[in-house]
């Protein structure tokens, strides 16, 4: 069970910054969750901090595959100003 | 809030301001300042901003700056003092929120200080994290510190900022407006109490905040603050921000004036220039000032920026007869192909492609035909055009190759700078915290 940063990533740091569990790792102009160290905040009092902070919709999935913040949740851009599976801006 | 107490409204003529010239007009004319883009995080978000590019309530949007570590700020730092020997200010604005990185933007102006304990030491940012760090920004001598303050009134606060990251949660609605709207108001509080010059920066949004601009003037002057800058928002579909894409319009330059004049007052900023998180030189240069002077390769489209190559991509645009990216992919027989790289974006022979869409008479052979394309599009990282069929997306995406319709119907050179702030090259070496 752990998180996964996408392709969508901006490299931005904060994830990095913020988790516990030092589990964010650059990966290039990216960034990567290392699966052996994530533990998606489970039995912390706070909510799953990459999750809470990253700006970029779909940047993160759980490991459902779920988009943590999906398209739209975050700047709250109407889904029709998107293009067909086109990145969010 | 504290009422009008003249003990603690800065003198006007305060020797601090003097040689800073984004709070002393006479100063913009011969000093020179420089940002040190060490913060790439933010704390939140704001309606005018695209967080792929730089903090858009510091910077033009649609700019991104050449992101430094620390230790490459302040190399930076040591070329741009030999260069201009006015430089008086050395600050930190983005590309995110400083405060949002204080590992980072602390250990820079550290570094700064030892290095060049002459030099004034500037911080720019959206308040959030303005109280938790005060003692820091005080013990380091950080003289002067701009917040960007659009509102008094939570209200207004939630049409302009959708969420707020605070105390380990995301935060969205009237209840980050007044998380955010009171950590402001706090900070400059206890900023201009302990005499630290502080510019507030506000956002002029017509139709949302006009009515607030005297209402913040007012607060400002009753709290000390140094000068208030009232900024016309910058605001188009192409920025692919919040404001831009729903079509919240920009303030007409009499607007702008008539909000300055309803403040009626002398400590209002005109002359800024809203620059980038990398800027180096006297406001209103031609920015960033580069290190290294670009090398000698036929360019079409110069963006400038300095740092080495690490890796270029390319990008297949489809062009109509008058430069617009207006055809239609399955339309396009040929694509013009740019390569981007660190120092601009340059022409390369265009591609011819197997002409995919025959129309409604002559459908022949869909499949082979967008092979064809894809594979003459081999190498290529993303295709801007004005629009794509779903069998053509998906063939495209399965080949690695990003399709892209965000640029219809927009000058091919426009386009381009698009895609290379979104696809091109990034030099940046990560700061991250250990």
């Amino acid at each position: 069970m752990a998180y996964h940063i996408t392709h969508r990533c901006i490299g931005c740091t904060a994830c990095a910054q913020v988790c516990p569990s030092q589990a964010v790792v650059v990966d290039g102009t990216r960034f990567r969750i290392l699966a052996t160290r994530c533990l998606e905040c489970a039995g912390e009092s706070f909510e799953p901090q990459c999750g809470a902070i990253c700006p970029v919709e779909e940047a993160i999935v759980d490991s459902a595959g779920g988009a943590v913040n999906p398209l739209g949740s975050l700047t709250a851009i109407p889904i029709v100003y998107f293009s067909a599976g086109s990145s969010a801006p | 809030m504290s009422g009008c107490d003249s003990t603690t409204t800065p003198r006007a003529n305060d020797p601090r301001a003097a040689d800073h010239p984004c709070f002393s007009e006479s100063a913009h004319l011969t000093h020179a300042r420089i940002h040190l883009a060490v913060a790439p995080a933010c704390n939140m978000q704001c309606h005018y901003c695209n967080r792929a590019f730089d903090c858009a309530n510091e910077s033009r949007p649609g700019v991104a700056s050449t992101l430094s570590t620390p230790s490459e700020a302040v190399a930076r730092l040591e070329e741009m003092v030999e260069r201009l020997p006015t430089l008086s200010v050395a600050g930190i604005a983005g590309p995110g929120d400083p405060l949002a990185n204080p590992e980072a933007t602390f250990l820079t102006f550290r570094l700064i200080k030892e290095r060049f304990p002459k030099l004034k030491l500037c911080l720019s940012t959206n308040g959030l994290n303005l109280p938790k760090h005060l003692e820091t920004i005080r013990s380091l001598g950080i003289d002067h510190v701009t917040v960007t303050l659009n509102t008094l009134d939570p209200e207004v606060g939630t049409r302009i900022y959708p969420w707020i990251f605070y105390n380990q949660r995301r935060w969205r609605g009237i209840e980050a407006a007044r998380i955010l709207l009171e950590q402001q108001q706090a900070g400059v509080a206890e900023l201009t109490a302990h005499g630290v010059l502080v510019k507030l920066n506000s956002v002029l949004i017509p139709g949302l905040n006009a009515g607030q601009m005297p209402v913040i003037n007012r607060w400002a002057k009753a709290q000390g603050v140094f000068l208030h800058n009232i900024l016309p928002l910058l605001s188009h579909p192409s920025h692919g921000t919040y404001f831009g894409l729903t079509g919240q319009r920009e303030p007409s330059s009499a607007e702008l004036e008539q909000v300055r004049a309803a403040c009626g007052d002398a400590r209002l900023m005109t002359h800024c220039r809203q620059c980038r998180a990398d800027a180096a030189g006297l406001i209103g240069d031609k920015e960033p000032a580069s290190a290294s002077s670009p090398p000698q390769t036929r360019r079409v489209i110069t963006i400038q920026s300095s740092g080495s190559s690490h890796s270029e991509r390319l990008v297949a645009v489809a062009v109509d007869a008058q430069g617009m990216v207006n055809p239609h992919f399955g339309h396009t027989e040929r694509f013009q192909i740019y390569r981007l790289w660190s120092g601009g974006c340059e022409q390369l022979p265009d591609r011819l492609a197997g002409r995919y869409c025959v129309g409604p008479e002559g459908c022949g052979d869909h499949e082979a035909t967008l092979q064809a394309t894809v594979k003459a599009l081999a190498g290529v990282h993303a295709v801007l055009c004005a629009r794509i069929g779903f069998t053509p997306w998906q063939a495209l995406l399965t080949a690695g190759i990003q399709p892209d319709n965000s640029q219809a119907g927009v000058p091919v050179a426009t386009a381009l700078e698009y895609a290379w702030h979104r696809y091109g090259p990034r030099q940046q070496r990560l700061a991250v915290a250990s």
